[in-house]
């Protein structure tokens, strides 16, 4: 029992430094192709959380569409629009501004996650747990592929989501094509 | 067990970063990039709260898991796909109309 606690210990610390790293790179890398890859090293560690989380599906789709098409189609707009931005500055004048206002943000949402932890008086259940509420069953892949085609449940929302997609891909053609 | 305020914190971090992004950087794609950190950090947090709230329910056929939380998660894909699809046509086409992929030099709507 003390074993599986420390493996997940060590492979949650491994995934959020990946993650938080990554996405540190991608914030402050003056070249954007390689803010891109970095993007790809975050995106890595969200899917590793997912694994942890007993989501392993959710993983997959992260690896097959994030990592895939989406971090492709933002390496291709870089390539395409790469020469314009050459050596200059990467951030705007009021980045000082945007530093403390994201710092500060961070800091009143750990503050409030804490206070929803810690119990402050005795006998009161803190908000948040610190275990599961449960063990997730193993076919619980089943269980959410049924859920997404049920009437009662996500059926309509996921038709609605395949109609979104279709829309945002006329739209995009739409958009990025030549005028002629 | 790694408790859920870790998952939680790591997920603020990863927003922040995300905003920072979105708030200081001056290509549109790096602007697109940051939004897709923020879009990451809310996943986790979806999912976390999946793990260790959902209750499981006894019915008929046995224990079922509600999957409420990894529905929205990949609802969440779909609408990440989507934006980016559509983000990035339009920083071809400000591109290819002025010459431009940084966001303060598109401002003719601003005066």
């Amino acid at each position: 029992m003390q074993n599986v606690d420390i493996v997940q210990w060590v492979a949650f610390i491994v995934l959020s430094v990946l993650t938080l790293g990554g996405g540190f790179m991608v914030a402050r890398d003056r070249n954007l192709f390689h803010g891109a890859l970095w993007l790809l090293v975050s995106l890595f560690g969200v899917a590793g959380l997912f694994v942890l989380l007993a989501a392993p599906f959710l993983a997959a789709v992260q690896v097959l569409v994030y990592m895939g098409a989406i971090v492709i189609l933002i390496i291709f707009a870089i390539m395409l629009t790469r020469r314009v931005m050459g050596e200059r500055e990467q951030t705007n004048n009021q980045w000082p501004i945007g530093l403390a206002m994201s710092a500060l943000a961070f800091l009143v949402i750990a503050f409030i996650l804490w206070q929803a932890t810690v119990s402050t008086s005795a006998g009161v259940r803190p908000l948040l747990p610190s275990a599961p509420g449960g063990a997730v069953s193993i076919d619980s892949i089943v269980t959410f592929g049924k859920s997404l085609v049920d009437p009662g449940q996500y059926a309509l929302p996921f038709e609605l989501a395949s109609l979104l997609l279709t829309g945002a891909m006329i739209g995009a053609i739409v958009i990025a094509r030549e005028e002629g | 067990m790694v408790p859920l305020l870790a998952y939680l914190l790591v997920a603020a971090a990863l927003f922040c970063i995300g905003v920072y992004t979105v708030l200081a950087r001056r290509n549109a794609v790096a602007i697109l990039m940051g939004v897709e950190l923020m879009l990451n950090a809310v996943n986790i947090n979806l999912v976390a709260f999946w793990r260790f709230l959902t209750p499981i329910n006894e019915t008929a056929s046995g224990l079922k898991t509600s999957m409420a939380g990894q529905a929205f998660a990949a609802f969440v894909f779909v609408v990440a796909a989507a934006e980016v699809a559509v983000g990035l046509a339009l920083i071809l086409s400000m591109y290819r109309n002025r010459q431009t992929v940084v966001a303060e030099d598109v401002d003719s709507l601003k005066y």
